[in-house]
């Protein structure tokens, strides 16, 4: 605790980069995984393959990955840029099958009729199937989340600050209050991002509130 | 009005046709049912009118224009379809599921509220109920919001694919006769789907017997199919033989009663109009 208090400056500092080495990586995953896991869910013969490759993505170990793509891409080690894309691809191999069965979740009659009564295909995807597809993918965005923000003190391995600098640092110099300082920061954070995704979950889809009332009643 | 050409669909070239060489008029402003047993073709032919099945041969008219030269989504903004289980959007409110049919023809959100809640009016459902999501209504208020729905269509056709199949026997025959009052109101031109005989010849101006692959065994008013069935299949499907249908009068004391094959009472024959 005294460890702590004297060095709130740098906590907040760590803290405020390791958000943004979490949420921006989960960011431009659900992003890109939009399109692919569509794609999945449009064209069955692709989904095996699509959703295969995920899985085998995932299999990488993170430290590996951290020392490869730097050579590959041309992007020194010791960067921001290295950590947010490997933490993409695995938040990307999440969300690619979050997505595909977040899809398939949606009551095929909710989809012919929105056909029936002249959506189009864009507007059936963004206005019905999107939003029916909330409460799984909103289920799979948390765990994204989560689990990146746990892959970020990785990063403190090859050299990027996060609050995982605390464990690395904490250890060289045997100071037992950084470390679990590191740990408690790390939960709270993953805790907080969570709370603030089913925040926006009940924001953004009101009418579940009213379903599981009824399913109680 | 709507007519069918001709009209065959086979969904691939190894499966037989669901709908054979199928033709057929509905004169504008009035009701016809088609009406035939699980798989015989209804939904195919309901849906080659706004397009949601293209036929393989024969064409689909719309008031003498051939749906294959409209554009299918503008098509099905224009045409009303109903469906079972009402097929409302589950995360948008009985209002908004209405407003939605305007809104996509074009239509401000204001000017698609009001006229939303004007239909829900019409179609009878409580006011108080137009803000609550379809999981908190009950299936014969779920029901009424998708007629709704289907009314708020501006063309003057209306689908209608077994709309009333989910819901108990009471609130089936209130929603029938909900119907029939707006119809006689707005005077659409209705093409509506079952497979309960009952319904058909309560609703339909004209019936369309159906067996196997849209073929049509009968066409005619329910009078009409009830006197004369066109064969011992229709004759067995309208239950011709069955002996609540087999009427006869019986004097008791100068009045006479109509009962039925079982000598129960159904009413009193009288010379009065209704
Ligand atoms: N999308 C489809 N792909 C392949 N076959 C289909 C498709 N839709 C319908 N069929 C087949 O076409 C035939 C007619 O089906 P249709 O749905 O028109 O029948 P229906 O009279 O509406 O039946 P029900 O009363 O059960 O709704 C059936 O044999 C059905 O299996
Ligand atoms: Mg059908």
């Amino acid at each position: 605790m005294r460890w702590a208090l004297d060095n709130l400056g740098l906590l907040g500092q760590l803290t405020i980069a390791h958000a943004r080495l979490a949420i921006v990586p989960v960011a431009v995953a659900l992003l890109l995984a939009l399109p692919l896991g569509a794609l999945a869910h449009r064209v069955p013969p692709l989904r095996g393959t699509l959703l295969g490759l995920a899985g085998l993505l995932y299999t990488i170990p993170s430290l590996a990955l951290f020392v490869l793509l730097p050579p590959m891409l041309g992007i020194p080690y010791l960067s921001d840029l290295n950590v947010i894309i490997a933490l993409t691809l695995y938040a990307l191999a999440l969300l690619v099958r979050t997505v595909t069965e977040a899809l398939e979740s949606v009551p095929p009659d909710a989809v012919a009729s929105a056909r029936a009564i002249g959506y189009n295909g864009t507007s059936i995807f963004l206005a019905v199937q999107l939003p029916l597809a909330g409460p799984v993918l909103l289920a799979g965005l948390r765990v994204a989340t989560v689990s990146t923000v746990s892959m970020v003190t990785v990063g403190a391995l090859i050299g990027v600050s996060s609050l995982g600098s605390l464990f690395t640092d904490g250890l060289q110099r045997r100071i037992v209050p950084e470390v679990l300082t590191g740990v408690v920061l790390t939960a709270l954070l993953a805790l907080l991002l969570d709370v603030l995704l089913q925040l926006a979950g009940r924001v953004l889809m009101p009418w579940l509130r009213a379903e599981r009332a009824v399913a109680t009643a | 009005m709507i007519e069918f050409e001709g009209v065959t669909k086979r969904y691939s070239s190894a499966s037989g046709a669901a709908v054979d060489d199928f033709s057929l008029v509905v004169p504008r402003g009035t009701t016809t049912v088609l009406v035939g047993s699980s798989g015989c073709g209804k939904t195919t032919l309901l849906r080659m009118v706004n397009r949601m099945v293209d036929p393989t041969r024969g064409r689909v008219l719309l008031d003498g224009e051939d749906v294959a030269g409209r554009d299918p989504v503008a098509l099905r903004r224009s045409v009303g379809y109903v469906m079972q289980n009402s097929g409302l959007l589950p995360h948008r409110t009985a209002a908004q599921n209405v407003a939605v049919v305007p809104r996509l023809a074009g239509r401000d959100r204001a000017a698609a509220r009001s006229r939303s809640l004007e239909l829900l009016e019409l179609v009878g459902l409580d006011p108080e109920l137009a803000d609550r999501y379809p999981a908190q209504l009950s299936g014969g208020q779920q029901q009424r919001v998708g007629v709704a729905r289907g009314l708020a269509a501006e063309g003057d056709v209306l689908l209608m694919d077994e709309p009333f199949g989910a819901v108990d026997p009471v609130v089936r025959g209130e929603l029938q006769h909900e119907l029939l009052r707006i119809q006689r109101e707005l005077s659409r031109t209705i093409l509506f789907i079952t497979h309960d005989v009952e319904e058909a010849f309560l609703l339909g101006e004209e019936v369309v017997i159906l067996s196997r692959g849209g073929h049509v065994e009968q066409r005619g008013t329910p009078a009409d199919v009830l006197a004369a069935p066109a064969n011992e299949f229709v004759a067995a499907f309208v239950g011709a033989h069955r002996r609540d249908r087999r009427l006869r009068v019986d004097e008791r004391d100068g009045v006479r009663l109509v009962v039925d094959g079982r000598d129960r009472p159904l009413g009193v024959l009288t010379d009065e109009a209704p």
